[in-house]
């Protein structure tokens, strides 16, 4: 064990955790907001909203995230006649693909309230989006917030593929200063001891979470 | 501009010596995420046992190996097992693998997986015990079996089924994480498709094969685990559901 190649370097590998932070923020805001759609889309009557969302969904949950970062990698250069910005293109598949799993925690959620819920709120005269916004989305985001941290959490781990399209990301600056140093022990181990501090933080609030929400309810 | 720009050749799909490599693609990725599956069952159900064990030390180290392999990503496991990991061993064996193990990357990546998979059902094994109520225990140490009995012929049958929804999901989250491989060169589906595309220029149809394949695997599991699921329902189960 030689810790001083972690020491030298650590000013450059840290520097990284700006750029995972920044993808993880964007992609939990952008997932989020997307799936919120999706879930819509996924619990309405009509056919033209729920087929075309179901089927993303089903798309989406089945392929690896790496295979949909190539299939943004190979379709942006035809469509738009230029490659893309490396961070817009990892942004972009993340978003989709995680919006996928937002939108299925979220369904659950919503499918978690009373249907006497929005009766009551359509009898007052509210409208769907009204009912959706005042009524049952407040009520089933406290149901889900645990499962939406942990898969917050899950994020703040897949950014680490953004590896591939040669983002310069936490991942990525431990492997290059390996290539420099070649001291895979000590910096694997350090990545890894990284992520564990962040993702177990993580995974704590979401069990408090749920503690407290079971508390609350009883 | 535009589509016009792209022409399709789907030719590349089956023409020499295309056609051949994203059949082994395929193979490679079946291979590798059974292989990994193996691991990750006979590790995962034993962690997942330790884990509501009375004894306090085993369920602690239980706790300890989850929560290590759960709150790191894969991709770091993965780079930790192909590049640190054989660093760990003494020179000797440091020496043989790098002579006789041609294919080392391809064992890094069962290797990962599966304890990482392992991790992951390790948790759901670990729910599918907690969901059986404790009259169960109770009713079948009181009638004198022991605690290795009790689990093999009262819990086990239980718990086998209720965890075969989410070991079905928990399958194919590992079949797809095998794509990752790719990052330390094993030459799976995903890196086949990538890969073809370095000399055709036609990525977006073997990404394409890539992406079906994923699919029809995937679709053809869930539903062999749905017939299972049918074949073997829970007695009294299914009315406190309804």
């Amino acid at each position: 064990m030689d810790l001083s190649v972690i020491i030298h370097n650590l000013d450059f590998m840290l520097g990284g955790l700006v750029l995972t932070f920044q993808l993880a923020l964007i992609t939990i805001a952008g997932g989020l907001l997307l799936g919120i759609l999706l879930a819509m889309a996924r619990l309405s009557s009509k056919p033209w909203l729920y087929y075309p969302a179901t089927l993303y969904i089903h798309f989406f949950r089945g392929l690896p995230l790496i295979l949909v970062i190539f299939w943004l990698y190979f379709l942006s250069p035809i469509i738009t006649g230029q490659s893309m910005d490396e961070f817009l293109a990892a942004v972009v598949s993340f978003i989709v693909f995680e919006a996928a799993y937002f939108a299925e925690i979220i369904r659950a959620g919503i499918q978690s309230i009373s249907i006497g819920q929005s009766m009551a709120a359509y009898a007052s005269g509210l409208t769907f989006f009204q009912c959706a916004r005042h009524v049952i989305l407040p009520q089933a985001l406290r149901n889900m917030t645990p499962a939406l941290v942990t898969q917050a959490v899950v994020i703040f781990q897949d950014t680490s593929l953004a590896y591939v399209i040669g983002l310069r990301e936490f991942l990525r600056r431990v492997n290059l200063v390996d290539a420099r140093e070649a001291r895979s022990v000590e910096l694997y181990l350090f990545a890894g001891l990284v992520y564990f501090l962040f993702c177990s933080a993580g995974a704590l609030i979401s069990h408090r979470l749920e503690n407290r929400l079971q508390r609350d309810w009883v | 501009m535009g589509f016009l720009n792209y022409t399709f050749d789907w030719t590349v799909l089956w023409r020499e010596p295309y056609g051949a490599m994203l059949i082994k693609g395929i193979v490679t990725t079946i291979h590798l995420s059974l292989l990994a599956w193996l691991i990750a069952m006979m590790l995962g159900i034993s962690i997942g046992i330790c884990r509501v064990l009375p004894s306090r030390p085993i369920r602690f180290a239980g706790s300890v190996y989850v929560q290590i392999f759960r709150n790191t990503p894969f991709l770091v496991q993965l780079f930790f097992w192909y590049f640190a990991a054989p660093l760990l061993l003494p020179k000797s064996s440091q020496a043989w693998l790098y002579d006789h193990v041609s294919d080392y990357s391809f064992w890094a990546g069962v290797i990962a997986l599966g304890t990482y998979t392992a991790s992951r059902l390790a948790e759901q094994f670990r729910s599918g015990l907690l969901a059986i109520s404790p009259d169960q225990y109770h009713a079948a140490y009181s009638t004198g079996l022991t605690t290795f009995q009790t689990y093999r012929h009262v819990i086990a049958p239980y718990a086998f089924r209720i965890i075969i929804p989410p070991f079905t999901t928990e399958f194919l989250t590992c079949f797809k994480n095998s794509a990752l491989t790719m990052t330390i060169g094993v030459m799976e589906i995903t890196h086949t498709a990538y890969y073809i595309d370095s000399f055709t220029w036609h990525g977006l149809e073997t990404t394409t094969a890539a992406s079906l394949t994923y699919l029809l695997i995937s679709a053809w599991v869930v539903l062999f685990m749905s017939l299972i699921e049918k074949r073997l329902p829970i007695p009294g189960m299914i009315a406190r559901g309804q």
